[in-house]
């Protein structure tokens, strides 16, 4: 009835193995071949080198970013140790200045306090100078006066 | 009367006939040269007009082209593992891409439509001789990639973790050819005759979503195939140390 003819046949069958294997087994290695010519071998080519270049691309934009990083960090370096010294002169600078300062206000009053002590010395010498002609006029005076009242006796 | 025809129409579903061609002593499958030589033809069309100009920056064709390339690559390293998969990516490709066309160029274009003398164009994976064929040379391929790898210590595979393995190891050599021509033919076959019976019994619709599964089984059973071939090459250049 039906024609599902699997096994036995002499002709034809599911399983009917014959010289169809060997022949296509034979097709298959050759296409192998032409695939590998015509396909693997030129795609790999083209997929594997464009891989290289960008790894090679990546790899060499890594160490730039490296070195750029290096360049910053040594710049900030250099640019910490400028501020130091920088800091460093305006403070000796200020204490320098500080010094002078404290030096001449030193001098200066020194010299005053010397100038004022010598004027009051001369004004003390001065006064005493006066008095003593005060008094021996007033000496003089009494003796006068005295020697008047003597002689009028 | 309907019956008789319909009996008729069911005894039209050919299975087991084949188109004889006779070279001298020698008989062979014309139905599956003839479709084979058809798709792997058209396979070569489309990848000679794919890399007809490579460029670095691939435009059209080679972009799918890559694709399947890399996909290929992706599925021969992870099996073969790192340091031999390239002596092996062509043929594993080749057999992916030929499982692969065949199944869907069986699945795809209306053979039937076609009239042959005897038996009917089909996908070429739906004859036993076919993966038969591709079975035989994944062995082949297997024993020669051991060999050729580790030389006589490939058979240290065969004692592996201990020397009880033996029997099932040297059993597992008929089994692999075995399963994966079996498996291969069976799901194919099995494939068409049931679209086939549904186009009979129901000619509208219903098919469709079986066609359908037919494709997705055709897909897979490519995959497995050329998986299954690369694992068992992987499975012979590993070094149990």
């Amino acid at each position: 009835m039906l024609a599902f003819n699997f096994f036995g046949a002499t002709e034809g069958g599911l399983f009917d193995i014959n010289a169809t294997l060997p022949l296509m087994a034979i097709q298959v290695v050759a296409l192998t071949y032409i695939l590998n010519s015509l396909f693997f071998k030129p795609v790999g080519n083209v997929v594997e080198k464009r891989e290289k270049f960008v790894s090679n691309n990546i790899i060499e934009a890594k160490n730039k970013l490296s070195e750029v990083k290096k360049l910053e960090a040594d710049l900030l370096t250099q640019l910490q140790s400028a501020r130091k010294e920088a800091q460093r002169i305006v403070s000796e600078a200020e204490n320098e200045s500080d010094k002078l300062y404290k030096e001449a206000l030193e001098l200066a009053n020194n010299e005053a306090n010397a100038s004022k002590e010598k004027v009051r010395l001369e004004i003390e010498s001065q006064t005493s100078d006066a008095r003593d002609q005060l008094s021996k006029q007033a000496d003089d005076l009494s003796e006068l006066i005295v020697n008047r009242l003597i002689l009028e006796k | 009367m309907f019956f008789n025809s319909l009996l008729t129409n069911f005894a039209a579903l050919e299975v087991g006939q084949h188109l004889y061609w006779q070279i001298g002593n020698i008989r062979l499958h014309g139905q599956v040269f003839l479709t084979s030589w058809i798709l792997l033809g058209a396979l070569l069309v489309f990848i000679s007009l794919g890399t007809k100009k490579m460029e670095n920056d691939p435009k059209g064709l080679q972009n799918l082209l890559e694709f399947l390339w890399d996909y290929i690559r992706d599925l021969a390293r992870t099996q073969i593992g790192e340091k031999v998969y390239r002596d092996w990516m062509p043929f594993i490709g080749t057999l992916f891409l030929f499982v692969f066309v065949s199944n869907w160029g069986g699945a795809l274009i209306p053979w039937r439509l076609i009239k042959l003398p005897s038996g009917e164009l089909g996908a070429p994976t739906a004859d036993i001789n076919t993966t038969i064929a591709l079975a035989l040379l994944v062995s082949l391929s297997y024993f020669y990639a051991g060999l050729s790898n580790k030389g006589w210590r490939y058979f240290e595979y065969y004692v592996h973790p201990t020397p009880i393995m033996l029997p099932f190891k040297i059993l597992e050599d008929f089994t692999k050819p075995l399963s994966l021509s079996f498996r291969l033919f069976g799901n194919i076959l099995a494939d068409e005759l049931v679209v086939g019976v549904l186009v009979f019994l129901v000619p509208l619709i219903l098919p469709i979503p079986v066609m359908f599964l037919g494709l997705f089984t055709s897909a897979i059973q490519a995959l497995i195939f050329a998986t299954l071939a690369a694992y068992y090459i992987g499975e012979a250049v590993e070094e149990h140390h």
